[in-house]
């Protein structure tokens, strides 16, 4: 009977992780297809596809753009949430909580709704779409991302050490670079990878957004647009890869904790 | 006598409702080592964190080397701090967390490694330089954060319980430590603690505190054998309180009543007023004093063996409600149960004023 449950289980488990990895496994295996169709019988394995793609210019363009949008967009979303975080935790602030509470609102709206209410907002204010827009769009999404992370690392016991650099003459922008910064490195780095990720393939605000530069997931939704092809299995493996490297950095900086 | 290093003027402090100094004052010489004896919630680490600039009080004012610093920031003062839990910057090497405020000041590197250098080998970690914090051991730490706070030659060196997280073989031994890295640079020293044992120590100036005020202040010696209030009579080292009421005066003596009997004090009093009367432990004889003042008979209730002495606790037959507490040689007989006689040499009771 027992020995059932654990079968049971097991193929339980086998089940979940079929059901979420199946998808990927297939878009990644037809992308190695020698033939025209992504579809059975596999033909491969061969890398003519990939080599389609990276010669593909609008393709390799949209790649680097992505890649752009998502580091500065990152980038910005950290610097701003770290700096917010940091004003609250440090300091007592009126109506905290509900400031607080307002910031990480925008992470329980969806991303529809943000990228429509920005599309309003730049025509009213004559921002043209483009990669800036969609940048900023991004930083929206992550800024209260980044700063719940942070925020959550920042603990009491980093206080005193702000406070001891202060005793020693540091003024507050040496404290916050040399020390805070520092200590906070991890969380920082974990909401900087993290905020890479959803920017990567973040697809409704850029394609509401951008209009002749455009990122990724816009580009292959175009190429989707005429039909399957092993070439957008290919471009879609790559995502997914680069998705996969940054996850593992994210994990890497939060999950790591350093001896104390 | 020199203008004192530290002077705090009738300093009141607030926290909200909540009172937490009570117009205090208090003058620090150099060189000196203070130490601000106090219970918890008795407003000490309040009154050092003023001095060091991170609290600014709600009323009176802190002259440092004569200069008002009562709202200069902790950055700009000529104060630094021990805190209580090092509060090392767990990134940097032991090196360049000794150096940092060298580097704050615009001291080129190879100037700031040879102090901090040298500032390690004074609290007797040269070896550490490149380690990392983590690596180190609590004591050894808390050598670091001395090397550090001092490596800058502050006017004040404060220390906020700098002791209290190592256990009691090391304490000790730090205790000795500190006392002589002090006299060596010289620096006023101020030490935050609850431990009497530390402050009798390490104080030439000691402080005790009690609920926002400053109950007594002196030499320890001083402060042990004469002590000013019940409190301090309490919490210095402890005491047997006798509450009493003069009977009788006359030009050198008095008499006080007492619950264990009339007791005859040098010294004139006025008559019906009500005073306490403290006596220390190793001076309560059990059985009758040649010369000495009979305080009646008491029951005892508990011998603790201590290695050197017998704490001894007996509660007087008389008022029930009156604890002796003795310190008698670890060769006494007495035990739990026993009835004895209990005196004291006249010259050793502490009159307090009430």
């Amino acid at each position: 009977m027992r020995q059932l449950v654990r079968i049971a289980s097991w193929l339980y488990a086998l089940a979940v992780y079929a059901f979420i990895f199946l998808p990927v496994v297939v878009l990644v295996l037809f992308s190695l297809q020698a033939t025209s169709f992504p579809i059975p019988p596999f033909t491969g394995p061969s890398l003519r596809w990939y080599d389609a793609v990276l010669s593909d210019v609008r393709l390799t363009s949209a790649l680097v753009n992505s890649l752009l949008v998502a580091f500065i967009s990152s980038l910005a979303a950290v610097t701003l949430g770290f700096l917010s975080a940091w004003g609250f935790a440090r300091f007592v602030l009126p109506g905290s909580g509900l400031l607080r509470g307002l910031i990480t609102l925008p992470l329980t709206v969806s991303y529809l709704i943000i990228g429509m209410g920005l599309l309003v907002l730049f025509n009213w204010a004559g921002v043209p779409k483009s990669l800036l827009a969609a940048g900023i769009g991004h930083v929206v999404i992550n800024l209260p991302l980044c700063f719940a992370i942070i925020y959550s690392q920042m603990g009491d016991h980093q206080i005193n050490i702000e406070r001891a650099a202060r005793d020693l003459g540091a003024p507050e922008w040496k404290v916050l670079l040399l020390i805070t910064v520092p200590v906070m490195a991890p969380a920082i780095f974990a909401g900087f990878f993290l905020s890479m990720t959803f920017s990567w393939d973040e697809f409704v605000i850029s394609f509401l957004l951008t209009r002749f530069d455009t990122t990724l997931p816009v580009e292959i939704w175009n190429l989707l647009r005429s039909g399957l092809n092993p070439k957008t299995n290919a471009v879609g493996s790559l995502v997914f890869a680069v998705s996969i490297v940054l996850v593992v950095f994210f994990e890497l900086t939060l999950l790591r904790r350093k001896p104390a | 006598m020199s203008a004192p290093l530290v002077d705090i003027s009738s300093v009141s402090h607030r926290f909200g409702q909540h009172t937490v100094l009570k117009d205090v004052s208090l003058k620090i010489e150099p060189g000196s080592y203070t130490i601000l004896l106090g219970p918890s919630g008795s407003g000490k680490t309040t009154l050092l964190s003023i001095l060091g600039g991170f609290v600014t009080p709600s009323e009176g004012k802190v002259f440092i080397r004569g200069e008002d610093c009562t709202s200069v920031p902790p950055a700009k003062r000529p104060t630094t701090t021990v805190f209580q839990d090092y509060a090392l910057f767990p990134h940097m090497s032991v090196g360049a967390n000794v150096g940092f405020g060298l580097r704050m000041q615009g001291v080129d590197g190879a100037t700031r490694a040879a102090k901090a250098r040298e500032a390690l080998a004074l609290v007797g970690l040269a070896a550490a330089f490149d380690k990392k914090p983590h690596q180190l051991s609590g004591g050894q730490r808390q050598r670091v954060a001395l090397a550090r706070a001092l490596v800058i030659e502050p006017a004040v060196l404060l220390l906020d319980e700098p002791l209290g997280a190592l256990d009691l073989k090391l304490r000790r031994q730090m205790q000795d430590e500190l006392k002589a890295i002090q006299k060596r640079v010289g620096t006023a020293f101020i030490h935050v603690t609850h431990d009497q044992e530390e402050a009798m120590a390490l104080a030439d100036h000691c402080v005790v505190m009690n609920d926002g005020r400053i109950e007594d202040e002196g030499p320890p010696e001083r402060v042990y054998a004469r002590p000013a209030t019940r409190f301090s009579a309490t919490f210095m080292g402890e005491s047997t309180i006798l509450a009493g009421t003069v009977t009788e005066a006359t030009d050198r003596t008095s008499t006080v009543a007492t619950p264990v009997g009339a007791v005859s004090l040098p010294g004139a009093l006025p008559v019906g007023s009500a005073v306490a009367l403290a006596i220390r432990p190793e001076h309560l004889v059990l059985g009758t004093a040649a010369g000495g003042v009979r305080l009646g008979t008491a029951g005892v209730s508990d011998v603790v063996f201590q290695g050197s002495f017998k704490r001894v606790l007996a509660a007087s037959i008389e008022d029930p409600s009156v604890q002796f507490i003795a310190k008698l040689p670890a060769t006494a007989t007495v035990q739990p149960g026993d009835t004895v006689a209990i005196s004291c040499d006249t010259d050793r009771i502490i009159l307090l004023a009430d």
